[in-house]
């Protein structure tokens, strides 16, 4: 049913990924599918990497270790943006073309107040695409 | 200069930290061991989440909360003593302030012309993030578009002013302000005077003072690796020390600077927009109306900053920037076109001819000028160039050293000539053409507009005029908090949105509490003073700079 599983990730926060890496993971092997996992980083230097070819370099293995664990053929794309912030959303959206997916997986936190000023990532990027989006949510849901 | 990358330092591209790549292309990155983020806390009050550097983000909030508080408190005792502090800098150390200026412009011309010129921002294969226009127009929006629209008209009415009334002597001292000699009851020598004078205080010195920072900044950031904070520049000066308290000083220094210079222009810009409106629609020019203006301005900064630099502060600097052309075309066209056009080379030509005698750091006799006006100057620019610097190197990877400065410092600065011909020469003919005495006695928020009411379409014109300061200042808003959260969260452009709303709107309260309770002018003043600390920093800059490129590898 699905081809090419897009997981975003953000090689700052990998702990808190688990699950979704996890869910990714599980489907892939159910559908036969790849997983392709993509970021989108700062053109500056930041905690993971000090240049955007270091966190490719650091996603690519991230991808390769990934595709081992789940015996699926897994493969990276990092974004450069630069306000990666402001832009996450619209540079998902438009990663879902670029990449081929017919499926995110993504992690997001429980709906709260803020959100009507603030939306969530994965519910933003869940109205713009076309494809299936499982938002994954954190365990004490 | 000798031309091959200096590979005897461990920053070789190879070598570096255990394999970190280059950025795109060839690069020499510093080798650390620091990690972007590792002072850093992330708190989460109210379920919001944060990514702050603790002691960089908590001691500025505490001593701007205590500047603000000591200012509104003992307002009649502190403005003295801050108003003494600016007075003593800009007469005692106007020499120092001069040299410096002078250094920057020459280091920056120098750099053009040097094989240094080469180098670009980002690694040799990088690429520009933004387009010539959006690139200019943000320079332009952070860097001076707010002064340009207050000065334009009244800095050469007032230069040309003083340099007509000639000079007047008392003790032995000089009490008038003219520039240079004066040019006592010579209208076109006054006029030449007062332009040339003018454009020394906006053209090469002002934007050179921003690119030496700009420049630093995304050398150090860019190519070498370190985070975008000011500290970074002092690397190859003090090594991993940056990432201790004399790191934490310099970047809350730049927290102070940014923080007051931005809060204090809101203020007055506030006041300044209110008097346009009130003389324009008759609107009440009280309180009220500032304080909306001023919680108007945040809320679309805020939105602005929401919706990110590519969405926000480009596309609203795109449009001030039409908008501005659209101004200044108009002036052109409708005012006296051909004394405009002949008058840009003239003033061009006099502003070479007087830059000597201007920028000339010793021995003068204008002291009231030199001091009360160049000086003060030179320490408001350097004040604000931590958060312009910062702003501009942000959006500069993937030009050459080259392109950079003819950029930041040679398109600027023709177009400052352009505008203050356009303005100031417009209402100096006014004066001398139709003996038109408006302009002059107008108070120096409403010159502009004064003299926009002597041409047609005034309505029209007036109110692009206050659209124009609005939004002028939203940008600046906007793009200081960006700068300010980026201090503060150790040199991460990545840092959680609600922490730039945070600043955007500490900027907006504080304006607000200033312009109520009183004391703007004497935080300015402090503001201000904090021009010296950061005169050092750039001369800093401008070691690290070459130091910087001289290890870097050419196109």
């Amino acid at each position: 049913m699905y081809n090419r599983i897009m997981v975003p990730v953000d090689l700052a926060h990998v702990d808190a990924l688990e699950r979704s890496l996890q869910v990714a993971g599980d489907l892939a092997r159910h559908y036969q599918a790849e997983v392709c996992y993509v970021s989108v980083t700062a053109n500056t230097p930041g905690t993971v990497a000090r240049t955007p070819a270091e966190y490719e370099q650091k996603l690519a293995g991230f991808a390769q270790e990934q595709g081992q664990r789940h015996g699926r053929p897994a493969s990276s794309r990092v974004f450069i943006s630069h306000d990666p912030v402001a832009d996450l959303d619209d540079i998902l959206v438009q990663a879902v073309g670029e990449v081929g997916a017919d499926l995110i997986v993504m992690g997001t936190h429980l709906p709260r107040r803020l959100d009507a000023i603030m939306p969530s990532n994965g519910g933003k990027v869940a109205t713009h695409t076309n494809v299936s989006v499982f938002l994954v949510r954190p365990e004490h849901a | 200069m000798d031309k091959t990358p200096q590979n005897e330092t461990p920053t070789d591209v190879n070598e570096v930290g255990e394999g970190v790549p280059a950025p795109e292309g060839a690069a020499s990155l510093i080798d650390t061991d620091y990690v972007i983020g590792q002072d850093n806390i992330t708190p989460s009050p109210l379920g919001i989440n944060l990514d702050i550097h603790g002691k960089v983000f908590a001691i500025s909030a505490l001593v701007i909360v205590f500047f603000v508080v000591l200012t509104l408190a003992l307002q009649a005792e502190v403005e003295p003593i801050f108003n003494a502090i600016r007075g003593w800098l800009t007469s005692n150390l106007a020499w120092f302030f001069l040299l410096a200026g002078n250094v920057f412009v020459l280091l920056c011309v120098g750099l053009i012309f040097s094989p240094l010129g080469r180098v670009r921002i980002g690694g040799t294969e990088a690429t520009p993030d933004f387009s010539y226009l959006g690139w200019f127009s943000m320079l332009f929006a952070a860097g001076m578009g707010i002064g340009l629209m207050f000065y334009g008209v009244s800095e050469p009415m007032s230069h040309f002013g003083a340099a007509l009334g000639g000079t007047s002597m008392e003790n032995g001292v000089r009490t008038d302000w003219a520039p240079l000699g004066a040019a006592a009851d010579d209208v076109a020598a006054a006029t030449s005077l007062g332009m040339a004078a003018t454009i020394f205080h906006w053209g090469l010195h002002p934007w050179a003072i921003y690119a030496v920072v700009a420049l630093a900044l995304a050398l150090f950031s860019f190519n070498k690796g370190l985070p975008l904070t000011v500290r970074s520049i002092f690397y190859p000066l003090l090594g991993e020390r940056v990432w201790g308290w004399p790191g934490h000083v310099i970047d809350m220094l730049a927290v102070f600077a940014t923080l007051f210079g931005l809060a204090t222009s809101l203020g007055l810009g506030a006041s300044q927009a209110a008097a346009g409106l009130s003389h324009l629609f008759g609107v009440p020019d009280g309180n009220i109306t500032m304080v909306l203006l001023i919680l108007g301005i945040t809320a679309v900064a805020i939105i602005s900053i929401m919706a990110g630099v590519d969405r926000g502060v480009r596309r609203l600097s795109e449009i001030n920037m039409v908008l501005a052309f659209l101004l200044l075309l108009f002036v052109v066209v409708v005012g006296p076109t051909l004394m405009i056009l002949t008058g840009f080379f003239q003033n061009l030509w006099s502003y070479a001819v007087n830059l000597p005698a201007l920028s000339m750091p010793f021995g003068r006799e204008d002291a009231n000028f030199s001091q009360g006006w160049t000086a003060f100057y030179w320490a408001w620019w350097i004040s604000w160039s931590p958060f312009v610097g910062m702003f501009i190197a942000r959006v500069s990877r993937g030009r050459t050293v080259r392109e950079f400065l003819i950029a930041v410092l040679l398109v600027p600065s023709l177009v400052s000539v352009l505008w203050m011909t356009a303005f100031g020469g417009t209402a100096i003919d006014q004066f001398v053409g139709a003996g038109f005495e408006g302009v002059r006695d107008a108070a120096l928020e409403l010159q502009l507009f004064v003299m926009l009411g002597e041409l047609p379409l005034t309505a029209i014109t007036s109110f692009i005029g206050i659209v124009l300061v609005v939004v002028f200042f939203i940008t600046s808003s906007d793009s200081g908090s960006l700068v300010i959260d980026t201090i503060t969260a150790g040199g991460k452009v990545d840092a959680p949105k609600p922490q730039r709303v945070f600043w955007a709107i500490i900027e907006g309260v504080i304006a607000i509490a200033l312009l109520l309770g009183g004391g703007l002018i004497a935080l300015q003043a402090m503001a201000v003073s904090t021009g010296l600390p950061f005169t050092l920093v750039l001369l800093v800059g401008c070691y690290a700079i070459i130091k910087g490129l001289i290890s870097e590898p050419r196109d």
